[in-house]
C-alpha cells in the first residue's frame, strides 16, 4: 500500500502496539514462572502453557500449585498478618507505592494483559490498568483512615482470593487493595488462562516494599481454587467468577466459619425508553456488550427497547455494529479483540447455534482468519422465555426484546435469577429516578454503562452473589467487628408433669400474615417451667408453615417502600405497647427460664425497639465522589425477606433485637422463636396486632430450629437467613443457601451478648443492600 | 433512497481524486415533530467523543495519506480586519500549492490542493482572479458575519453581491436568537431565503454552536437548517468563545445521518475554528468515517475551516517522508 492508494481507500491500516518490552520481560523470567510465596518466586514445577488467544502462541509456562504450595502460601500469609494489621498508616504508604509502581509500569501491564487475555490494547491501556491504579490509590486512603473512621472493625485475617480471566489485573486490584488496606494478608489465585499480570504484580510488590507473606500469588486451575477454598487456616474467601462455581464454593465453605463474598454472573438489562438519545444509547451498547468481547459479568447483554422506537433503534444498532473493527488485540485501532480461549469460543458458538428464535444479525466487518474471534452479534425478537434471554452467554452476543410501559420494562428487567447491573436510557429524570430503585441489581447506570470507580461499590444481588467491592461499603467484606465472642451453650429445656400455671387454657398459635394461624401439621409441644409447671403449649411449625410465612412476607412487599418515618412510628408503637405489658412479659420470661433477668430483658427489648426506630430514618445512603461529572448514589435498600432463627437464650430480646433492625430497614421477616422458651414470642402477637404493624412484615413461627432452618435456607424466595440459634445450624444453613445464593449470617456456634447491644453496625450491614446508581449529568 | 450520482469528474489538476457530485439538498417542509423529538445526551456524547481518539489510530503511510486527505478538505481561511489583496493572493498561492512540490513528488501526490479558499466579501474578487484555472472554489462568509445582526435585507443582499463577485460557496450565519428563543419557524424561513439568495452557489450554514447553549439546541438547529436546504452545516465563525469541538461535531453529524436516512440527501459538515493540529484532523476524519462512512471524507461533503492546520500537517508529512521532525520555517507560509 502506497500513500496514494491509502489516500484513495481511506482505510485505517494496521496500528500495532509493540510487544517487544513485554516479551523481554517474559524472557527475563525465561518465560517460566513458579508461585510468589512469602516474598519470593518458587521454582517452576508442574507447568502448563499460557497462550495468546489472538494467535495461539505460547507466552509462558506457569505452574500448577500443589497442596504443599498452598500450605506454604497460607502459612506465610498467617505469619505476616498480625504485624501487617498493626499500622494502617504504614500500610497506606505501601499501597500508595503499589499505585505508583503500577503507573510507572502501566504500558507493560497493559500489553501483557492484552497478550494473555486477548482484549484490545485500548481497553487494557485506557480502562483496566487505570482503574487498577485508581483502586490502589483509593485504598491507600482507606488504610490511612481505618483507625479513625472504622475504630470498631478489624482485619479478618488471611484471605483466599480467586479471580477470573476477564479482567485479570483489575480483579486482582479489586481483591488485593481493600484486603491489604484493612490489614489482611492474601493468597490469590489468578485464572489459569491469565496468570501473567498477577505474576508481574508480584514483582512490583517487592519493589513497593510489601512485606514478605502479605501478598502470595499461586497459579493453577480450578483444583488450586478448591484447595484454597478448603484450606482450614484461611479466614475469608473472595471469589469472582461463574455462578455455578460460586455455588460450589458456598457449599464447600458452609459451616467452616470462613467469611465469603461472591461476585458472580449476570444477564443485565439494558433498557431504552422511547425518549432516549437513541444514538448515544446505541453507542452505550458498544461499551456494554462489545467491551472485552462481551466477557463481562455486568455486560448489558439483555436489551429491552420500548416498542415505538424499536425498529429505528435496531436499524441504528445494526449500522453501528457493522462499523466495529474486530481483530488483533494489539492493534490500537481495534474495537473487539479475541475471545480468551478456544473453549470459551466453543461455548459461545454452541449457545448461539442452539437458538432457533428471533432474527440474528452478525456484524459485517471482517474477522481474522486465525485466532479466537467471534463476530459481534445481535438477536432481536426473542421472548423472555428464550434460553438466550435467561442464560449468560459471556460473549459478544446481545439479545433483545421489546416492552410497552415503564412498569413492563421493570418487570422484564427483573425477570431473571441474576441481579448484577442494569442500564436505563431516558432523558426524563422522573422516569430514570423512578425506575432505577425498582431494578433488582447492585449497580444501575443511567444514560451510561459499565462505568466503574474505586469509590463506588460493585456487586450483585440474587444469584449474582453478595458483597461489594469498592467504596466504604466494600470495606465490610474485609473487616469484622472487634467484639470478642464466647462459645454458645444451649440453654436448658425443662420437662415435667405439673399442673397448668394458668387455669384458663391459652392457645399459642403461629403468627403468619398478621393473623394467628394453627400449625399445618397440627402438633404442639408442652412448655414447662424449671419446676415442671406446665406453662402452655407452643405450636410445632413445619415446612408448609415456612412456605405460608414466606408467601405472607412477600405479599407484604409494600413495606420496603414505606418511609423510614412510618417504620419508626410503628416500632415506637410496639415499644409503647410492650412497655404497657412489661410485668406480664417479665413473669413469662422468668417462668420459662427459671431466672430473674426477665425485667432487664423486657426493658432492653423496649430500649432496642427505640434504637431501631431511631435508625429507621437515619441509615442514609451516600453520594460517592466518583471522577465523572455526575453522581454515584449509594442507596441503602432492604435485602427483602429475611429468615431469622432466633437466639434460644433470650426468649423476647433475641427476637426483638434481631427482627427490629430488619424491619426498620424495610425488610420482611420470618422469625423462628427461641426453641426452648417460645412463649414470650407467642405473647408478642397481641402486641404486634395492636401496634399497626402491617400483616406479613413480621411472621413468627415456633418449633424445632433444626427442622425449620434447612427449609428456610433452601427457600428460593427468601433473600437472607440469619441464625443465632444454639442448635448447630451454621453449616446446613450456609450449604442450603447455595440454591439461590441468598445472603447468610450465622453464629458458627459463638454467643452474642444480646444485653450489650453494641453491634448495631453489623445489623445495619446485614439488613441492607447497597445499590449504586450512577447518574452522569450535564446539558 | 440514495440519490448519489457517482460521476468521477476531473476537477482542476487533482485528477486522482474522484469528484463525486451529490444532488443538492433541496430541503423539505419544516417538520416540528421531528425537531421536538430530538435528544442529545451531553454526558454520553462527551464520553463517545473522549474515547474516539483512543479507539482509532492511523500510522505510517496511512497517516500520511489521511493527512493529505485532510489538506484536500481544508477551507483555507483568512477572516481578518487587516486582510489585503496581497495577503489574499499569498493565501491563494498556498491553496494551490499547499505542500512543497518535492514533498508531494515523494509522496506521489502531485496536484493536491486545498478544498477552497474562504474570505470576506471584499476579498472575493481578488481570490477568484488568483485561483482562476485551478478549480479551487472561493467561499465567502456572508450575512453580517460573524454576528449576523445587520439589517436583514442587507444580509440577503450581501449574499447576492458575493455570488456576483464569483463566490461559489457562501458561508452564512444563522440568527442565534431564533434558536435561543426556540423560534424554529423564523430560523427555517431565514435559512430558506438565504439558500434561495445563493442561487447555484453552495450554502454552508454556520450555527455558531458556542452560542447555542446546549447540544440539544445544536441538534435542532442542524436539522432546521438542513430542512431549509443547507448544503453544509458548519460549527462556528471562529469568532465565538468556543468553536469546533468533538462533542458538537458528533451531535451535528448524527443529525446529518438522520437527515440522510430520512430524505436520502447528503449534507456536508464543516468544523471550523480551533482545529490547528495534524492529530486533531485525523480524529475528525475518523469521526466522519465511523459515524457517516467514507463518502463523507470527500471535500464535497467535508471541510475543515482552518488557517493554521495546514502548517502542522506539512511538518508531519515532512517527518513521514524524511524520518526527521520538521520545523515550521522549513515550509512556505501562506
Amino acid at each position: 500500500m502506497n500513500v496514494k492508494e491509502a489516500f484513495l481507500s481511506m482505510d485505517y491500516g494496521p496500528a500495532p502496539e509493540s510487544a517487544k518490552e513485554t516479551k523481554d520481560w517474559l524472557g527475563s523470567h525465561d518465560a517460566r514462572f513458579g508461585h510468589f510465596i512469602n516474598g519470593k518466586f518458587t521454582a517452576a514445577s508442574q507447568t502448563f502453557a499460557t497462550r495468546n488467544p489472538a494467535n495461539g502462541e505460547t507466552l509462558a509456562d506457569v505452574s500448577q500449585a500443589s497442596a504443599a504450595d498452598i500450605d506454604a502460601a497460607v502459612s506465610a500469609a498467617r505469619k505476616a498478618q498480625a504485624k501487617w494489621a498493626k499500622n494502617g498508616h504504614a500500610r497506606a504508604r505501601v499501597l500508595y507505592a503499589l499505585a505508583r509502581l503500577l503507573q510507572k509500569h502501566a504500558r507493560l501491564f497493559a500489553v501483557l494483559e492484552t497478550l494473555d487475555n486477548g482484549k484490545p490494547i485500548r481497553e487494557s491501556r485506557d480502562i483496566d490498568v487505570p482503574l487498577a491504579i485508581r483502586h490502589f490509590y483509593y485504598h491507600a486512603g482507606m488504610a490511612q483512615l481505618m483507625s479513625s473512621e472504622l475504630p470498631d472493625r478489624e482485619a479478618i485475617g488471611v484471605c483466599g482470593q480467586i479471580i477470573p480471566w476477564n479482567f485479570p489485573l483489575l480483579m486482582l486490584a479489586w481483591k488485593v487493595a481493600p484486603a491489604l488496606a484493612m490489614g489482611n494478608t492474601v493468597v490469590l489465585k489468578p485464572a489459569e488462562y491469565t496468570s501473567l499480570t498477577a505474576l508481574l504484580f508480584s514483582q512490583i510488590c517487592t519493589e513497593a516494599g510489601v512485606p514478605a507473606g502479605v501478598v502470595n500469588i499461586v497459579t493453577g486451575d480450578g483444583a488450586v481454587g478448591e484447595m484454597i477454598t478448603a484450606h482450614p487456616d484461611i479466614d475469608k474467601i473472595a471469589f469472582t467468577g461463574s455462578t455455578s462455581v460460586g455455588r460450589r464454593i458456598r457449599e464447600a465453605t458452609a459451616g467452616s466459619g470462613k467469611a465469603l463474598t461472591l461476585e458472580l454472573g449476570g444477564k443485565s438489562a439494558y433498557i431504552v425508553f422511547d425518549d432516549a438519545d437513541l444514538d448515544s444509547a446505541v453507542e452505550g451498547l458498544v461499551d456494554a456488550i462489545w467491551f472485552n468481547q462481551g466477557q463481562v459479568c455486568c455486560a448489558g447483554s439483555r436489551l429491552l427497547v420500548q416498542e415505538g422506537v424499536a425498529e429505528k433503534f435496531y436499524a441504528k444498532l445494526r449500522t453501528r455494529m457493522d462499523g466495529l473493527r474486530v481483530g488483533d488485540p494489539l492493534d490500537k485501532c481495534i474495537d473487539v479483540g479475541a475471545i480468551v480461549d478456544p473453549v470459551q469460543l466453543q461455548t459461545i458458538t454452541a449457545m448461539v447455534d442452539a437458538n432457533t428464535e428471533g432474527q440474528i444479525h452478525r456484524a459485517k466487518g471482517p474477522l481474522p482468519e486465525n485466532g479466537c474471534y467471534y463476530a459481534p452479534t445481535l438477536i432481536t425478537g426473542l421472548s423472555p422465555a428464550a434460553t438466550l434471554m435467561q442464560e449468560e452467554i459471556f460473549g459478544p452476543v446481545l439479545v433483545s426484546t421489546t416492552f410497552r410501559t415503564p412498569s413492563e420494562a421493570v418487570e422484564m428487567a427483573n425477570n431473571t435469577r441474576y441481579g448484577l447491573a442494569a442500564t436505563v436510557w431516558t432523558e426524563n429524570v422522573n422516569l430514570a429516578l423512578d425506575v432505577a430503585p425498582k431494578l433488582v441489581a447492585g449497580v444501575v447506570w443511567v444514560n451510561g454503562t459499565n462505568i466503574f470507580d474505586a469509590a463506588a461499590g460493585f456487586g450483585g444481588v440474587r444469584e449474582s452473589g453478595f458483597g461489594r467491592e469498592g467504596g466504604w461499603e466494600g470495606l465490610s467484606a474485609y473487616t469484622r467487628p472487634r467484639t470478642k465472642t464466647t462459645a454458645l451453650a444451649a440453654p436448658k429445656t425443662y420437662a415435667g408433669n405439673g399442673a397448668p400455671s394458668d387455669p384458663l387454657d391459652r392457645t399459642a398459635k403461629l403468627y403468619v400474615g398478621g393473623k394467628q394461624a394453627r400449625p399445618d401439621g397440627g402438633y404442639s409441644r408442652a412448655v414447662h417451667g424449671p419446676r415442671g409447671a406446665l406453662l402452655g403449649h407452643a405450636s410445632l411449625a413445619n415446612r408448609k408453615d415456612i412456605r405460608n410465612a414466606v408467601e405472607a412476607a412477600n405479599a407484604a412487599k409494600g413495606w420496603a417502600k414505606t418511609t423510614g418515618h412510618l417504620r419508626a412510628q410503628i416500632l415506637y408503637y410496639i415499644a409503647e405497647n410492650l412497655s404497657a405489658r412489661s410485668d406480664e412479659f417479665t413473669r413469662r420470661i422468668n417462668a420459662m427460664t427459671g431466672g430473674k433477668s426477665g425485667r432487664t430483658e423486657v426493658e432492653t427489648a423496649i430500649n432496642r425497639l427505640f434504637t431501631w426506630a431511631a435508625w429507621a430514618d437515619k441509615y442514609d445512603g451516600q453520594a460517592h465522589g466518583v471522577p465523572i461529572r455526575g453522581i454515584a448514589l449509594a442507596m441503602k435498600e432492604p435485602v427483602g425477606t429475611i429468615g431469622i432463627v432466633c437466639s434460644d437464650e433470650a426468649p423476647l430480646l433475641g427476637l426483638i433485637a434481631a427482627a427490629a433492625p430488619a424491619i426498620a430497614m424495610g425488610n420482611r421477616v420470618i422469625a423462628v422463636a427461641s426453641e426452648p422458651y417460645p412463649l414470650a414470642a407467642t405473647d408478642l402477637y397481641q402486641v404486634l396486632e395492636t401496634s399497626d404493624l402491617p400483616g406479613g412484615v413480621l411472621n413468627i413461627l415456633t418449633g424445632s430450629h433444626s427442622e425449620l432452618a434447612p427449609t428456610l435456607a433452601a427457600h428460593n424466595d427468601v433473600d437472607a437467613v440469619w441464625s443465632f440459634s444454639s442448635s448447630d445450624l451454621s453449616k446446613v444453613i450456609e450449604a442450603k443457601s447455595a440454591g439461590n445464593l441468598k445472603r447468610t449470617w450465622v453464629n458458627n456456634g459463638r454467643a452474642r451478648d444480646w444485653m450489650a447491644g453494641t453491634d448495631s453496625g453489623e445489623f445495619l450491614i446485614h439488613s441492607t443492600e447497597v445499590k449504586n446508581v450512577w447518574v452522569p449529568y450535564g446539558e | 433512497m440514495d440519490k448519489t450520482i457517482s460521476t468521477p469528474v476531473a476537477a482542476g489538476s487533482a485528477t486522482f481524486l474522484p469528484q463525486i457530485h451529490e444532488p443538492r439538498n433541496p430541503g423539505m417542509e419544516l417538520d416540528l415533530d421531528w425537531v421536538a423529538a430530538v435528544q442529545a445526551n451531553t454526558s454520553a456524547i462527551e464520553r463517545r467523543a473522549a474515547t474516539l481518539p483512543g479507539r482509532r489510530s492511523v500510522k505510517k503511510e496511512y497517516q500520511a495519506a489521511w493527512l493529505l486527505r485532510a489538506i484536500s478538505c481544508i477551507d483555507l481561511t483568512t477572516l481578518s480586519g487587516d486582510d489585503t489583496a496581497g495577503r489574499v493572493r499569498r493565501l491563494c498561492a498556498k491553496a494551490h500549492q499547499p505542500v512543497s512540490r518535492p514533498l508531494l513528488d515523494k509522496l506521489g501526490m502531485q496536484g493536491l490542493t486545498v478544498g477552497a479558499v474562504c474570505v470576506y466579501h471584499d476579498m472575493v474578487e481578488t481570490a477568484v482572479r488568483e485561483l482562476e484555472g485551478t478549480g479551487i472554489p472561493v467561499a465567502a462568509v456572508s450575512t453580517g458575519f460573524p454576528a449576523g445582526l445587520s439589517p436583514y435585507h442587507l444580509r440577503i443582499a450581501e449574499i447576492g453581491e458575493s455570488v456576483k463577485a464569483g463566490a461559489k460557496e457562501i458561508d452564512i450565519v444563522i440568527s442565534r436568537r431564533h434558536v435561543l428563543t426556540q423560534n424554529w419557524q423564523a430560523l427555517y424561513d431565514e435559512m430558506r431565503e438565504m439558500r434561495e439568495a445563493c442561487g447555484d452557489a453552495h450554502v454552508k450554514a454556520i450555527l455558531a454552536t458556542g452560542e447555542l447553549g446546549t447540544l440539544r439546541n445544536v441538534a435542532r438547529a442542524s436539522l432546521i437548517c438542513m430542512m431549509a436546504g443547507a448544503d453544509f452545516i458548519k460549527t462556528s465563525t471562529g469568532k465565538e468563545g468556543v468553536n469546533a469541538t468533538l462533542p458538537v461535531s458528533l451531535t451535528m453529524i448524527r443529525a446529518i445521518r438522520d437527515y440522510h436516512e430520512r430524505t436520502g440527501y447528503r449534507v456536508g459538515y464543516k468544523p471550523a475554528g480551533g482545529i490547528s493540529k495534524a492529530k486533531d484532523s485525523l480524529v475528525y476524519l475518523s469521526l466522519m468515517k465511523d459515524e457517516l462512512g467514507n463518502r463523507w471524507l470527500q471535500p464535497d461533503l467535508f471541510r475543515f475551516g482552518a488557517s493554521s492546520l495546514l502548517g502542522d500537517i506539512e511538518r508531519q508529512l515532512d517527518h513521514y517522508a524524511t524520518g526527521a521532525y520538521s520545523a515550521q520555517w522549513r515550509h512556505a507560509m501562506g
